[in-house]
């Protein structure tokens, strides 16, 4: 295969790239845009093995490397439940990174790299390999601590080192007085020097940087790092100077930022603020501002048997999960009740807020696996407005989504988020552990409000109970 | 120049309607267009020679003077051949035509160069050709007129009474089939106060039979009836059995049954046997909107009101013009909204634009030429309604700042920054460099505009494909495994071993992502469902 056959190759695999993104526009062509990026990926890498740049004594080596990368791959993606989704995510980000770090250290030490190149040409290849290895190590670590933290392996609360913003500023500081010794190093193995420090302190920032961020952030800092392993393949594209990677790059890095962007939107906060860390600009607990005023007014809790009747004299019923359910494995029960109900003649519709659950659609793909059919799954702006004419709101295991402090108490630390009005409902209901504050740290005036009931217990056990006594 | 719009005095026996009422033809006038009638032509529907004058419309003795003056010719029943014939050579035509049932006369009308629309051949699931759909108001009027004749015939109240002299049960009525016509029916009949009941085959429309009054019977077994195009479609035997049955039950309980079942293009289905009508209690109605294709009672006699078996079978094919002027000015006005359709430079002139899907599908003959069937509409499935909605629309409500567009000093300040930066790269970068720039700057903004219409259902999916996509930082490891000798060339210095372990490592790596990605965002989208 000639380099003209090999390009046009790769153009073709950017334009089924770019229609497999196109086609998650809604779930009837979702399934052909996967079939597009698989065509996709196959011609860019069958292009590439036959292409003028791998010999055929490569040959063996790449087999072997992409059937033990792959079974493990396709095992992953067999055994994974739902629920884990978030884990699978960061874990195959940390891999793009790792995978760019060694991309750029192997492009480094090759001599053939920057042959023929001109003196600013060499400087830009080196800033370059630099820039990419740096993009790579930080998505690396960082993503490995996500991985942690959403799998319960790390403890999910934010941890705030003293004068962290400081630290920050010293790596950066440091990163780019490595960078300045790495592009005037004589040799390669004198600039391996600056290109090992640096990436050491990388590793050390993404940790750090990720370390900081509590739980309900996560759909933050998951997509964040979705885009950063984009612009980590972007940079080895620049270092390896193929357009392919970087287009590639550049569609899921800006993907990404997209997705952060509506996840913070979401949260009423800015990009900034969530990436420094902890609740709130401060730093220290927000739990004083929203608590000094105790809500009036008193909790009523009610049993599933009684939930029961409520859902059996309802027309009109809105579920609002959260990472609650997840947790608690409850959609498949949630589904059930929600087919009998919907037999009955209830209108049972859900209600998803961009960020419940712990990354973005992370409910929806919950839901869609309990075999919910979709299209009773709501946008939050789609369903916000139907609450008044609502007999009953079910919220099962999510708090600060449902906050009316976010709308009423200017004061709150939530003020201003956008969250769905179960309070407008005839009557709410509370599924939940106990009386504790969500992630935010807030008391919920909700709990108090007079239309709203509790349901405490274990989200499926009592989704169950509830199940059982809508039968009879 | 402003064209003449014709209006002939309708000839079938027994058709009461015009094409147009004094009130429309103000409203043609005022989009540029001269007005004829024939005179006489709006008797019918009680709508004299002098309220056409004062509208403003011209009055035509006869109707060959007529036909010959106007430049378009609006019709309501479909053109007799004697009327093809005073059509002027090249002149346009729009009225019902039916070209599937009258291939003749389509070829008479090409004979004389005519531009025919046939308003029945409307594409109905266009949602802008609403305003136009002549048959959708032309059998609302059917289904409400049905119920008064049943009404007439029937011996008793419609509703439920409490009286002195004691209590009168409601009537119970049973329509069958709930399109355009059956709804009208049900809302009339629920309006006037009886027990309606509805079956339809498509179990879809068992909402707006709810919506109406009425109460949604099931046939007893699983078959989807929808046809396409908001018809019905024929239903295999076993589901003919079960609905036989159950209406058989339906006819021993109610009083009056009104019956709207029509299959595009086939003779109405048999759904009332001569048995049924013998079960039924003496004194009940049957009015049969089917009568004229065949009817849907096995013993209605089309155009009649007859008594068998003492029920009274109504079988009147004229329910229309016995509301002829609701019938004529619903009509009229479905004409007028085609008629802006076709003028839309409001100057009395018409472009018959056949880019437009809408006008495409009305038109049956262009200039002569035959061009029915139009090309079938390509509509998005209506499953995809609920997701396609744009992320961006959220956007837009917005909560804070989100949806504001940026003032003009921030903005002023954003392009500012990109100037100085684009400058900066321009001025020290290389010129290949540039070229994977540009390539780059490209790509971030079709990733932007791509992503945008990912629906919020999807960011899970999204985010694993994405992924697996990156998982092309391959092909960079893939060019480092081995070079070929030819392109290695004298260094001998080459750490071989570290760059292919690198590579080797990298490689499978991003084979987990690639493999893994797809498979698990396949297995994801394979369980998103209706």
């Amino acid at each position: 295969m000639s380099e003209s056959l090999v390009i046009v190759s790769y153009i073709g695999a950017t334009i089924l790239f770019i229609l497999s993104l196109g086609g998650l526009s809604n779930p009837e062509s979702s399934r052909r845009g996967n079939l597009y990026g698989m065509i996709g990926m196959t011609i860019a890498v069958l292009a590439t093995v036959f292409g003028p740049r791998v010999s055929s004594a490569g040959i063996t080596w790449i087999i072997a490397a992409m059937v033990v990368g792959g079974s493990v791959g396709l095992y992953a993606a067999r055994k994974v439940q739902m629920t884990q989704m978030p884990e699978l995510v960061a874990l195959m980000h940390s891999l793009v990174g790792l995978a760019a770090c060694l991309v750029g250290f192997a492009n480094y030490i090759d001599p053939m790299a920057s042959l023929k190149l001109s003196h600013a040409e060499k400087l830009i290849h080196e800033i370059e390999v630099y820039v990419g290895i740096l993009i790579g190590a930080v998505t690396f670590s960082g993503s490995l601590i996500a991985f942690g933290k959403l799998s319960g392996k790390i403890g999910g609360k934010p941890m705030l080192l003293p004068g962290r913003h400081w630290l920050n500023l010293t790596g950066l500081l440091l990163v780019i007085a490595f960078g300045y010794q790495f592009i005037h190093a004589e040799s390669i193995s004198s600039g391996m020097i600056g290109l090992t420090v640096m990436t050491v302190i990388a590793l050390l920032f993404g940790i750090h940087m990720v370390m900081a961020i509590g739980g309900a952030d996560m759909p933050v800092v998951v997509s964040m790092l979705n885009s950063y392993s984009g612009w980590a393949a972007a940079a080895t594209g620049f270092m390896l100077n193929n357009d392919l990677l970087i287009v590639t790059g550049a569609l899921v890095g800006s993907s990404g930022a997209i997705l952060s962007y509506i996840m913070c939107r979401a949260m009423n906060r800015n990009f900034i603020s969530v990436i420094a860390g902890g609740f709130g600009s401060g730093g220290a607990p927000a739990k004083k501002s929203g608590g000094d005023e105790q809500p009036a007014g008193e909790v009523i809790a009610i049993s599933a048997v009684e939930t029961a009747e409520l859902l059996k004299d309802a027309k009109n019923v809105i579920i609002v999960p959260g990472y609650g359910m997840a947790v608690a494995q409850a959609q498949h029960s949630v589904y059930e009740i929600t087919q009998l109900l919907r037999e009955k003649g209830v209108n049972v519709r859900f209600g998803i807020h961009p960020v419940a659950g712990r990354m973005p659609g992370h409910m929806n793909v919950l839901l869609a696996e309990a075999k919910v059919p979709y299209d009773i799954v709501m946008e939050m702006d789609e369903i916000n407005e139907d609450f008044p004419d609502t007999d009953v709101a079910i919220v099962i295991g999510a708090n600060d989504i449902v906050n009316p402090a976010a709308q009423e108490e200017p004061g709150s630390p939530i003020a201003g988020m956008p969250v769905l009005e179960v309070w407008k409902a005839k009557t709410s209901i509370m599924m939940k552990r106990s009386m504790a504050t969500g992630y935010a740290g807030v008391e919920n005036p909700l709990f108090y409000k007079e239309n709203n009931r509790m349901l405490f217990g274990d989200a499926k056990k009592m989704l169950e109970e509830v199940f059982v006594a809508l039968k009879t | 120049m402003s064209l003449v719009i014709g209006i002939p005095r309708e000839t079938v026996a027994g058709e009461k309607r015009v094409a147009t009422v004094p009130e429309v033809a103000e409203k043609l006038i005022k989009l540029g267009f001269k007005v004829a009638v024939e005179s006489g032509a709006g008797e019918g529907a009680n709508c004299s020679d002098d309220m056409y004058r004062a509208a403003g419309a011209e009055i035509i003795v006869g109707a060959p003077k007529l036909w010959a003056e106007s430049d378009i010719v609006f019709k309501v029943a479909v053109p007799t051949s004697d009327e093809v014939g005073l059509l002027r050579e090249g002149g346009i035509l729009i009225g019902f035509i039916w070209p599937a049932q009258n291939p003749e006369l389509m070829q008479q009308l090409a004979a004389k160069k005519a531009t025919v629309l046939a308003i029945d051949a409307l594409p109905r699931q266009l949602s802008r050709a609403q305003k136009m759909d002549a048959l959708t108001s032309q059998a609302g009027v059917a289904g409400y007129r049905a119920v008064i004749e049943a009404a007439n015939a029937f011996g008793r109240f419609f509703n439920g009474q409490i009286t002195a002299a004691g209590k009168v049960p409601p009537a119970k009525v049973f329509i069958a089939g709930a399109g355009v016509a059956g709804l009208a029916a049900i809302g009339t009949a629920a309006g006037l106060g009886a027990i309606v009941r509805a079956n339809d085959t498509r179990a879809e429309v068992a909402d707006q039979v709810k919506s109406l009054g009425g109460e949604f019977v099931k046939v007893d077994y699983e078959e989807e009836g929808g046809g396409g195009g908001g018809y019905a479609k024929v239903m295999s035997e076993g589901f003919q059995q079960a609905q036989r049955e159950m209406y058989a039950k339906q006819a021993r309980e109610v009083d009056i049954i009104i019956t709207t079942a029509l299959i595009p293009g086939k003779p109405a289905p048999r759904l009332i046997t001569a048995e049924m009508v013998q079960s039924m209690k003496p004194g009940s109605v049957i009015v049969d909107m089917a009568a004229e294709r065949g009817g849907n009672c096995e013993l209605t006699e089309a155009g009649k009101a007859v008594v068998k078996h003492g029920v009274t079978i109504v079988g009147y094919t004229d329910l229309n013009s016995r509301l002829a002027k609701q019938s004529s000015t619903l009509y009229g006005t479905n004409l007028f909204r085609l008629t802006e359709e076709l003028c839309k430079s409001k100057d009395g002139t018409i472009n018959v634009n056949m880019e437009d899907d809408a006008i495409r599908g009305l038109t049956v003959i262009k200039d002569g030429e035959i061009t029915w069937p139009a090309p079938p509409l390509k509509l998005p499935a209506p499953a995809a309604k609920p997701a396609a909605k744009p992320v961006a629309a959220p956007a837009a409500k917005g909560h804070g700042a989100g949806g504001e567009p940026m003032s003009v000093g921030s903005l002023a300040m954003v392009f500012g920054i990109g100037a100085l930066l684009f400058l900066l790269i321009g001025a020290y970068a290389p010129a290949a460099f540039l070229g994977h720039f540009t390539v780059f700057v490209l790509a971030c903004f079709v990733g932007y505009m791509v992503v945008w219409n990912v629906t919020p259902a999807l960011h899970t999916p999204l985010m694993s494909v994405t992924n697996a996509i990156s998982s092309i930082i391959a092909i960079g490891a893939l060019v480092q495994i081995a070079l070929p000798l030819g392109l290695l060339g004298s260094f001998t210095d080459r750490p071989d071993g570290w760059i292919r372990w690198l590579a080797v490592v990298a490689i499978a790596l991003t084979a987990v992502n690639m493999f893994g990605g797809f498979a698990v965002t396949r297995r994801m989208l394979s369980m998103f469902r209706k």
